[in-house]
Protein backbone atom coordinates (compact mmCIF):
# COMPACT_ATOMS: atom_id res chain seq x y z
CA UNK A 1 0.00 0.00 0.00
CA UNK A 2 2.70 2.50 1.03
CA UNK A 3 4.85 1.53 -1.92
CA UNK A 4 1.91 1.85 -4.33
CA UNK A 5 1.12 5.28 -2.90
CA UNK A 6 4.73 6.40 -3.29
CA UNK A 7 4.81 5.16 -6.86
CA UNK A 8 1.48 6.87 -7.53
CA UNK A 9 2.82 10.13 -6.13
CA UNK A 10 5.99 9.92 -8.23
CA UNK A 11 4.14 9.10 -11.45
CA UNK A 12 1.71 11.99 -11.04
CA UNK A 13 4.50 14.33 -9.97
CA UNK A 14 6.09 13.57 -13.35
CA UNK A 15 2.77 14.20 -15.10
CA UNK A 16 2.55 17.50 -13.19
CA UNK A 17 5.91 18.54 -14.62
CA UNK A 18 5.89 17.13 -18.13
CA UNK A 19 2.29 17.07 -19.34
CA UNK A 20 2.23 20.32 -21.32
CA UNK A 21 -0.83 21.54 -23.22
CA UNK A 22 -3.94 21.19 -21.09
CA UNK A 23 -6.08 18.34 -19.83
CA UNK A 24 -5.60 15.85 -22.64
CA UNK A 25 -1.82 16.07 -22.29
CA UNK A 26 -1.93 13.60 -19.39
CA UNK A 27 -3.27 10.88 -21.73
CA UNK A 28 0.02 9.62 -23.20
CA UNK A 29 1.49 9.45 -19.69
CA UNK A 30 -1.46 7.39 -18.49
CA UNK A 31 -1.06 4.95 -21.39
CA UNK A 32 2.60 4.63 -20.49
CA UNK A 33 1.62 4.02 -16.86
CA UNK A 34 -0.93 1.37 -17.88
CA UNK A 35 1.79 -0.44 -19.85
CA UNK A 36 4.38 -0.35 -17.08
CA UNK A 37 2.18 -1.06 -14.04
CA UNK A 38 -0.97 -2.84 -15.25
CA UNK A 39 -2.96 -0.74 -12.76
CA UNK A 40 -5.71 -0.16 -15.35
CA UNK A 41 -6.34 -0.85 -19.02
CA UNK A 42 -6.78 1.42 -22.04
CA UNK A 43 -10.59 1.13 -21.94
CA UNK A 44 -10.62 2.36 -18.33
CA UNK A 45 -8.50 5.37 -19.34
CA UNK A 46 -11.11 6.31 -21.95
CA UNK A 47 -13.90 5.93 -19.36
CA UNK A 48 -12.03 8.04 -16.82
CA UNK A 49 -11.44 10.72 -19.44
CA UNK A 50 -15.19 10.78 -20.21
CA UNK A 51 -16.07 11.22 -16.53
CA UNK A 52 -13.37 13.88 -16.14
CA UNK A 53 -14.76 15.83 -19.10
CA UNK A 54 -18.32 15.65 -17.75
CA UNK A 55 -17.64 16.96 -14.24
CA UNK A 56 -16.48 20.36 -12.99
CA UNK A 57 -12.80 21.05 -12.38
CA UNK A 58 -9.74 20.82 -14.61
CA UNK A 59 -9.48 17.58 -16.59
CA UNK A 60 -5.94 16.99 -15.34
CA UNK A 61 -7.03 17.07 -11.69
CA UNK A 62 -10.13 14.97 -12.35
CA UNK A 63 -8.04 12.34 -14.14
CA UNK A 64 -5.48 12.27 -11.31
CA UNK A 65 -8.18 11.86 -8.67
CA UNK A 66 -9.94 9.14 -10.66
CA UNK A 67 -6.80 7.15 -11.46
CA UNK A 68 -5.61 7.51 -7.86
CA UNK A 69 -8.92 6.23 -6.53
CA UNK A 70 -8.97 3.26 -8.90
CA UNK A 71 -5.43 2.29 -7.90
CA UNK A 72 -5.48 2.93 -4.16
CA UNK A 73 -8.87 4.16 -2.91
CA UNK A 74 -9.33 7.53 -1.22
CA UNK A 75 -5.67 7.88 -0.12
CA UNK A 76 -4.70 7.22 -3.74
CA UNK A 77 -7.08 9.92 -5.01
CA UNK A 78 -5.51 12.36 -2.59
CA UNK A 79 -1.89 11.46 -3.32
CA UNK A 80 -2.23 11.47 -7.11
CA UNK A 81 -3.89 14.89 -7.05
CA UNK A 82 -1.23 16.27 -4.71
CA UNK A 83 1.50 14.93 -6.99
CA UNK A 84 -0.06 16.64 -10.00
CA UNK A 85 -0.40 20.11 -8.46
CA UNK A 86 2.80 20.16 -6.40
CA UNK A 87 5.34 21.08 -9.13
CA UNK A 88 3.28 23.97 -10.51
CA UNK A 89 2.25 25.37 -7.13
CA UNK A 90 5.82 25.17 -5.83
CA UNK A 91 7.07 27.12 -8.82
CA UNK A 92 4.34 29.74 -8.43
CA UNK A 93 4.98 30.21 -4.71
CA UNK A 94 8.73 29.96 -4.47
CA UNK A 95 10.61 30.52 -7.68
CA UNK A 96 8.27 32.88 -9.46
CA UNK A 97 10.34 35.99 -8.81
CA UNK A 98 13.04 34.44 -10.86
CA UNK A 99 10.51 33.39 -13.49
CA UNK A 100 9.04 36.83 -13.99
CA UNK A 101 12.23 37.77 -15.79
CA UNK A 102 11.65 34.76 -17.98
CA UNK A 103 8.40 35.91 -19.53
CA UNK A 104 8.66 36.59 -23.20
CA UNK A 105 12.18 35.21 -23.06
CA UNK A 106 13.09 33.88 -26.48
CA UNK A 107 14.37 30.57 -25.11
CA UNK A 108 11.03 30.00 -23.34
CA UNK A 109 9.18 30.75 -26.57
CA UNK A 110 11.56 28.47 -28.44
CA UNK A 111 10.98 25.62 -25.98
CA UNK A 112 7.21 25.97 -26.47
CA UNK A 113 7.76 26.01 -30.23
CA UNK A 114 9.02 22.46 -29.74
CA UNK A 115 6.66 21.43 -26.95
CA UNK A 116 3.36 22.19 -28.68
CA UNK A 117 3.85 19.94 -31.74
CA UNK A 118 5.22 17.23 -29.43
CA UNK A 119 2.18 17.41 -27.21
CA UNK A 120 -0.11 17.31 -30.26
CA UNK A 121 1.73 14.23 -31.53
CA UNK A 122 1.56 12.41 -28.18
CA UNK A 123 -2.17 13.07 -27.76
CA UNK A 124 -2.87 12.02 -31.36
CA UNK A 125 -1.08 8.72 -30.80
CA UNK A 126 -3.00 8.19 -27.54
CA UNK A 127 -6.18 8.82 -29.54
CA UNK A 128 -5.30 5.94 -31.87
CA UNK A 129 -5.49 3.53 -28.91
CA UNK A 130 -8.97 4.79 -28.07
CA UNK A 131 -10.00 4.30 -31.72
CA UNK A 132 -8.93 0.70 -31.43
CA UNK A 133 -11.07 0.17 -28.31
CA UNK A 134 -14.09 2.17 -29.35
CA UNK A 135 -14.44 1.71 -33.11
CA UNK A 136 -12.76 -1.59 -34.00
CA UNK A 137 -13.47 -5.26 -33.21
CA UNK A 138 -9.93 -6.61 -33.07
CA UNK A 139 -10.92 -9.98 -31.56
CA UNK A 140 -13.71 -10.67 -34.05
CA UNK A 141 -11.44 -9.66 -36.93
CA UNK A 142 -8.67 -11.97 -35.75
CA UNK A 143 -11.05 -14.94 -35.53
CA UNK A 144 -12.90 -14.40 -38.83
CA UNK A 145 -10.26 -12.56 -40.87
CA UNK A 146 -13.06 -10.65 -42.60
CA UNK A 147 -12.14 -6.98 -43.04
CA UNK A 148 -15.79 -5.96 -42.65
CA UNK A 149 -15.75 -7.50 -39.17
CA UNK A 150 -12.85 -5.27 -38.15
CA UNK A 151 -15.06 -2.21 -37.95
CA UNK A 152 -17.77 -1.72 -35.39
CA UNK A 153 -20.21 -0.04 -37.79
CA UNK A 154 -22.77 1.32 -35.28
CA UNK A 155 -19.93 2.90 -33.29
CA UNK A 156 -18.45 4.44 -36.44
CA UNK A 157 -21.87 5.84 -37.38
CA UNK A 158 -22.16 7.43 -33.93
CA UNK A 159 -18.63 8.85 -34.22
CA UNK A 160 -19.47 10.45 -37.57
CA UNK A 161 -22.66 11.97 -36.16
CA UNK A 162 -20.79 13.43 -33.17
CA UNK A 163 -18.01 14.77 -35.38
CA UNK A 164 -20.51 16.48 -37.69
CA UNK A 165 -22.42 17.92 -34.73
CA UNK A 166 -19.29 19.24 -33.00
CA UNK A 167 -17.68 20.68 -36.13
CA UNK A 168 -20.21 21.53 -38.83
CA UNK A 169 -23.66 22.24 -37.40
CA UNK A 170 -23.77 25.74 -35.93
CA UNK A 171 -26.39 25.31 -33.15
CA UNK A 172 -24.76 22.14 -31.77
CA UNK A 173 -21.11 23.17 -32.31
CA UNK A 174 -20.74 25.13 -29.09
CA UNK A 175 -22.49 22.62 -26.81
CA UNK A 176 -20.55 21.42 -23.81
CA UNK A 177 -18.87 17.99 -24.17
CA UNK A 178 -21.00 16.70 -21.30
CA UNK A 179 -24.04 16.83 -23.63
CA UNK A 180 -22.31 14.58 -26.16
CA UNK A 181 -20.99 12.24 -23.50
CA UNK A 182 -24.44 11.73 -21.97
CA UNK A 183 -26.01 11.41 -25.42
CA UNK A 184 -23.48 8.74 -26.42
CA UNK A 185 -24.12 6.87 -23.16
CA UNK A 186 -27.84 6.75 -24.03
CA UNK A 187 -27.13 5.62 -27.60
CA UNK A 188 -24.78 2.99 -26.18
CA UNK A 189 -27.49 1.65 -23.88
CA UNK A 190 -30.25 1.65 -26.54
CA UNK A 191 -28.14 -0.11 -29.17
CA UNK A 192 -26.26 -2.34 -26.70
CA UNK A 193 -22.76 -1.14 -27.67
CA UNK A 194 -21.18 -3.15 -24.89
CA UNK A 195 -22.12 -6.55 -26.21
CA UNK B 1 -8.35 33.01 9.89
CA UNK B 2 -11.63 34.33 8.54
CA UNK B 3 -9.81 35.79 5.59
CA UNK B 4 -8.22 32.45 4.75
CA UNK B 5 -11.64 30.79 4.95
CA UNK B 6 -13.04 33.40 2.60
CA UNK B 7 -10.16 32.79 0.20
CA UNK B 8 -10.62 29.03 0.46
CA UNK B 9 -14.36 29.28 -0.22
CA UNK B 10 -13.85 31.64 -3.17
CA UNK B 11 -11.51 29.15 -4.84
CA UNK B 12 -13.74 26.19 -4.04
CA UNK B 13 -16.30 28.01 -6.16
CA UNK B 14 -13.75 28.58 -8.92
CA UNK B 15 -12.95 24.85 -9.00
CA UNK B 16 -16.53 23.72 -8.69
CA UNK B 17 -18.00 26.00 -11.34
CA UNK B 18 -15.32 25.59 -14.00
CA UNK B 19 -15.99 22.83 -16.48
CA UNK B 20 -12.83 21.65 -18.19
CA UNK B 21 -10.36 24.02 -16.54
CA UNK B 22 -8.07 26.42 -18.39
CA UNK B 23 -9.89 29.12 -20.31
CA UNK B 24 -13.25 28.21 -18.78
CA UNK B 25 -12.16 29.60 -15.39
CA UNK B 26 -11.81 33.18 -16.62
CA UNK B 27 -15.50 34.23 -16.49
CA UNK B 28 -15.75 33.01 -12.88
CA UNK B 29 -12.54 34.81 -11.88
CA UNK B 30 -13.89 37.90 -13.58
CA UNK B 31 -17.15 37.81 -11.63
CA UNK B 32 -15.88 36.79 -8.19
CA UNK B 33 -12.21 37.63 -7.79
CA UNK B 34 -12.13 40.84 -9.82
CA UNK B 35 -15.61 42.34 -9.43
CA UNK B 36 -17.04 40.94 -6.19
CA UNK B 37 -13.98 40.80 -3.93
CA UNK B 38 -11.65 43.16 -5.77
CA UNK B 39 -8.71 40.88 -4.98
CA UNK B 40 -6.96 41.45 -8.29
CA UNK B 41 -7.32 43.61 -11.37
CA UNK B 42 -8.24 42.31 -14.79
CA UNK B 43 -4.65 42.88 -16.01
CA UNK B 44 -3.18 40.98 -13.08
CA UNK B 45 -5.47 38.02 -13.66
CA UNK B 46 -4.58 37.91 -17.36
CA UNK B 47 -0.87 38.12 -16.49
CA UNK B 48 -1.18 35.30 -13.97
CA UNK B 49 -3.12 33.23 -16.47
CA UNK B 50 -0.50 33.79 -19.16
CA UNK B 51 2.35 32.85 -16.79
CA UNK B 52 0.44 29.83 -15.46
CA UNK B 53 0.30 28.48 -19.01
CA UNK B 54 4.08 28.48 -19.26
CA UNK B 55 4.59 26.70 -15.93
CA UNK B 56 4.34 23.00 -15.27
CA UNK B 57 1.05 21.70 -13.91
CA UNK B 58 -2.61 22.64 -14.12
CA UNK B 59 -3.34 26.14 -15.43
CA UNK B 60 -6.32 26.68 -13.12
CA UNK B 61 -4.48 25.61 -9.98
CA UNK B 62 -1.42 27.70 -10.87
CA UNK B 63 -3.54 30.79 -11.55
CA UNK B 64 -5.32 30.30 -8.21
CA UNK B 65 -1.97 30.00 -6.43
CA UNK B 66 -0.82 33.27 -8.04
CA UNK B 67 -3.89 35.15 -6.82
CA UNK B 68 -3.71 33.62 -3.32
CA UNK B 69 -0.02 34.46 -3.09
CA UNK B 70 -0.65 38.06 -4.07
CA UNK B 71 -3.20 38.42 -1.25
CA UNK B 72 -1.73 36.41 1.60
CA UNK B 73 1.76 35.28 0.67
CA UNK B 74 2.78 31.65 0.45
CA UNK B 75 0.08 30.46 2.86
CA UNK B 76 -2.58 32.24 0.82
CA UNK B 77 -1.25 30.63 -2.34
CA UNK B 78 -1.52 27.17 -0.81
CA UNK B 79 -5.05 27.85 0.47
CA UNK B 80 -6.21 29.07 -2.97
CA UNK B 81 -4.56 26.19 -4.85
CA UNK B 82 -5.98 23.55 -2.51
CA UNK B 83 -9.41 25.21 -2.57
CA UNK B 84 -9.56 25.04 -6.36
CA UNK B 85 -8.86 21.28 -6.33
CA UNK B 86 -11.25 20.29 -3.52
CA UNK B 87 -14.41 20.10 -5.69
CA UNK B 88 -12.68 17.74 -8.16
CA UNK B 89 -11.42 15.53 -5.36
CA UNK B 90 -14.84 15.20 -3.76
CA UNK B 91 -16.96 14.87 -6.92
CA UNK B 92 -14.66 12.44 -8.72
CA UNK B 93 -14.12 10.26 -5.65
CA UNK B 94 -17.90 9.96 -5.18
CA UNK B 95 -18.45 9.13 -8.86
CA UNK B 96 -15.61 6.59 -8.85
CA UNK B 97 -17.01 4.89 -5.75
CA UNK B 98 -20.49 4.80 -7.27
CA UNK B 99 -19.38 3.57 -10.69
CA UNK B 100 -17.06 0.87 -9.40
CA UNK B 101 -20.05 -0.64 -7.58
CA UNK B 102 -22.02 -0.84 -10.84
CA UNK B 103 -19.48 -1.66 -13.56
CA UNK B 104 -20.58 -5.28 -13.82
CA UNK B 105 -24.10 -4.28 -14.93
CA UNK B 106 -24.52 -4.61 -18.67
CA UNK B 107 -26.34 -1.25 -18.84
CA UNK B 108 -23.25 0.50 -17.45
CA UNK B 109 -21.00 -1.39 -19.85
CA UNK B 110 -23.21 -0.42 -22.82
CA UNK B 111 -23.24 3.20 -21.68
CA UNK B 112 -19.44 3.34 -21.44
CA UNK B 113 -19.00 1.61 -24.80
CA UNK B 114 -21.08 4.47 -26.25
CA UNK B 115 -19.16 7.07 -24.28
CA UNK B 116 -15.81 5.78 -25.60
CA UNK B 117 -16.97 6.58 -29.14
CA UNK B 118 -17.60 10.13 -28.00
CA UNK B 119 -14.15 10.24 -26.36
CA UNK B 120 -12.58 9.46 -29.75
CA UNK B 121 -14.20 12.54 -31.28
CA UNK B 122 -13.33 14.71 -28.25
CA UNK B 123 -9.68 13.71 -28.68
CA UNK B 124 -9.84 14.32 -32.44
CA UNK B 125 -11.28 17.80 -31.81
CA UNK B 126 -8.63 18.55 -29.17
CA UNK B 127 -5.83 17.44 -31.50
CA UNK B 128 -7.18 19.59 -34.36
CA UNK B 129 -7.34 22.60 -32.03
CA UNK B 130 -3.82 22.02 -30.70
CA UNK B 131 -2.59 21.41 -34.24
CA UNK B 132 -3.74 24.89 -35.29
CA UNK B 133 -1.75 26.60 -32.54
CA UNK B 134 1.23 24.25 -32.70
CA UNK B 135 2.11 23.99 -36.40
CA UNK B 136 3.56 27.41 -37.05
CA UNK B 137 5.78 26.24 -39.91
CA UNK B 138 6.97 23.15 -41.78
CA UNK B 139 10.01 22.67 -39.50
CA UNK B 140 8.04 21.79 -36.42
CA UNK B 141 5.94 19.35 -38.44
CA UNK B 142 8.87 17.45 -39.97
CA UNK B 143 11.44 17.83 -37.19
CA UNK B 144 9.19 17.44 -34.14
CA UNK B 145 5.63 16.25 -34.84
CA UNK B 146 6.50 13.33 -37.17
CA UNK B 147 9.49 11.99 -35.18
CA UNK B 148 7.54 12.15 -31.90
CA UNK B 149 4.58 10.34 -33.51
CA UNK B 150 6.91 7.61 -34.79
CA UNK B 151 8.79 7.21 -31.49
CA UNK B 152 5.60 7.12 -29.48
CA UNK B 153 3.92 4.61 -31.84
CA UNK B 154 6.80 2.21 -32.42
CA UNK B 155 9.04 2.40 -29.35
CA UNK B 156 8.66 2.29 -25.56
CA UNK B 157 10.44 5.61 -24.98
CA UNK B 158 8.81 7.39 -22.05
CA UNK B 159 6.74 10.49 -22.86
CA UNK B 160 8.87 12.36 -20.29
CA UNK B 161 11.95 11.92 -22.49
CA UNK B 162 10.03 12.85 -25.63
CA UNK B 163 8.75 16.07 -24.05
CA UNK B 164 12.23 17.07 -22.83
CA UNK B 165 13.74 16.24 -26.23
CA UNK B 166 11.08 18.33 -27.97
CA UNK B 167 11.79 21.36 -25.78
CA UNK B 168 15.53 21.05 -26.47
CA UNK B 169 14.86 20.61 -30.18
CA UNK B 170 12.63 23.69 -30.16
CA UNK B 171 15.43 25.80 -28.69
CA UNK B 172 18.00 24.31 -31.07
CA UNK B 173 15.84 24.90 -34.15
CA UNK B 174 15.12 28.50 -33.28
CA UNK B 175 18.76 29.27 -32.42
CA UNK B 176 19.96 27.75 -35.70
CA UNK B 177 17.29 29.41 -37.82
CA UNK B 178 17.84 32.81 -36.22
CA UNK B 179 21.60 32.47 -36.90
CA UNK B 180 20.89 31.59 -40.53
CA UNK B 181 18.51 34.54 -40.81
CA UNK B 182 21.14 36.80 -39.22
CA UNK B 183 23.76 35.70 -41.70
CA UNK B 184 21.34 36.20 -44.58
CA UNK B 185 20.71 39.76 -43.48
CA UNK B 186 24.41 40.44 -43.04
CA UNK B 187 25.07 39.20 -46.54
CA UNK B 188 22.34 41.40 -47.96
CA UNK B 189 23.23 44.44 -45.87
CA UNK B 190 27.01 44.11 -46.24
Amino acid sequence: MILTLLRLFWEFFKIGIFAVGGGMAALPFLYDLADSTGWFDYAQIADMLAVSESTPGPIGINMATYVGYEVCGIPGAFIATLGTILPGVTVVLIVVHFLEKFRGNRYMDAAFYGLRPASTALIAVAGISVVEIALLNMDLFKSTGDLLDLFSWPAIALAVVIWVMTNLIKPTKGLHPVVYILGSAIVGIIFKFGS
Amino acid sequence: MREYLKLFWAFIKVGGLTFGGGYAMLPILQRDIIEKYGWATEEEVMDYYAMAQCLPGIIMVNTSAFIGRKLKGIKGGIVAAVGSTVPSLVIITLIAMFLSAFTHYSVVQDAFAGVRVCVVILIVNAVVKLWKSAMVDWKCFFLIFLPICALSLFTDVSPVLLVVAAAVAGVAISVISSKCAGRGEEARGG
